[in-house]
């Protein structure tokens, strides 16, 4: 099952300033709750995420508990060259993922 | 509660009265709210919390904050606190020279104040980003924008939350 899903448009010119969307599966457990038996749950939210692509770092987002559950992330960068676009995010279980899309420049 | 109610357990119209007093209670808060959204000042929002002083002190560093190049794309009223659509844009010609390096979301009445900190480089050809946030209460939410030259802007808006993100259902 794909923990995320990651949408940049089918083609892109050089240079362009494209729209990244990324909607992750995950629950954010912000750390304030408690269960029937009132003890409290631990937190466990994905606290950091990155966008590499060509060679370099895009785009970087530290998420807060404040961040609603199953985060979506919808940002920007400059197409340079054909290539992947490589996500990174890790979450408090110590969980790290990584998920690439292809970015097509004509 | 048992005095309000009748034989059959049914609620009376005392009982009823009081809710509804104290709804027009909430109701005349939100107009309230409302009209300091329109003719109040954003950027200088009623007494903050302190652990958001906290963290806005943080952030800037000593710097001073100036308003404006940063705005913020939320709705008026948000229905349901535990996710509210927020984009957030600041304006920049996102050059080597001249780009915004990092964005923070702070949501003042929120019990972490800090939503989010956003990390920029030329690269990104735009700061900006759309994203759903949780919100407690009704409150200002406000982005700070550190530039490349050591600047900071910042930039706010208002939002009325019915239902609030910490009422989260337990599983």
């Amino acid at each position: 099952m794909a923990r995320a899903f990651i949408n940049v448009p089918d083609s892109a010119r050089a240079g362009e300033v494209i729209t990244v969307k990324v909607l992750i599966r995950h629950r954010m457990e912000s750390g304030h709750r408690r269960d029937r038996v009132g003890a409290p749950i631990p937190r466990n939210i994905v606290h950091g995420f990155s966008a590499h692509y060509d060679g370099e770092e895009v785009f970087r987002m530290e998420l807060f508990p404040g961040i609603a559950a199953n985060p979506y992330l919808e940002f920007r960068t400059v197409a340079t060259v054909s290539g992947e676009l490589v996500c990174r995010w890790a979450d408090d279980a110590g969980e790290r993922y990584e998920q690439s899309v292809a970015i097509t420049v004509q | 509660m048992s005095a309000h109610r009748d034989e059959r357990g049914a609620r009376t119209p005392r009982a009823r009265g009081i809710s509804r007093r104290r709804w027009l209670a909430t109701a005349l808060g939100i107009a309230a709210a409302g009209a300091h959204a329109q003719g109040g000042t954003p950027a200088a929002p009623r007494a903050l919390p302190e652990r958001a002083t906290a963290a806005i002190d943080a952030l800037l560093a000593g710097r001073t904050a100036r308003e404006g190049r940063v705005s913020l794309e939320i709705p008026r009223l948000a229905e349901n606190g535990l996710s509210v659509p927020l984009t957030v844009s600041v304006q920049s010609p996102m050059t080597a020279v001249d780009h915004v390096r990092t964005v923070h979301i702070v949501a003042p009445v929120n019990p972490i104040p800090t939503v989010a900190r956003l990390h920029f480089t030329p690269r990104s050809g735009e700061a900006f980003l759309s994203t759903r946030i949780r919100l407690a209460d009704t409150q200002h939410v406000l982005a700070f924008a550190e530039m490349s030259d050591g600047s900071v802007w910042s930039g706010s808006a208002h939002v009325v939350v019915t239902l609030g993100g910490c009422l989260d259902p337990i599983l």
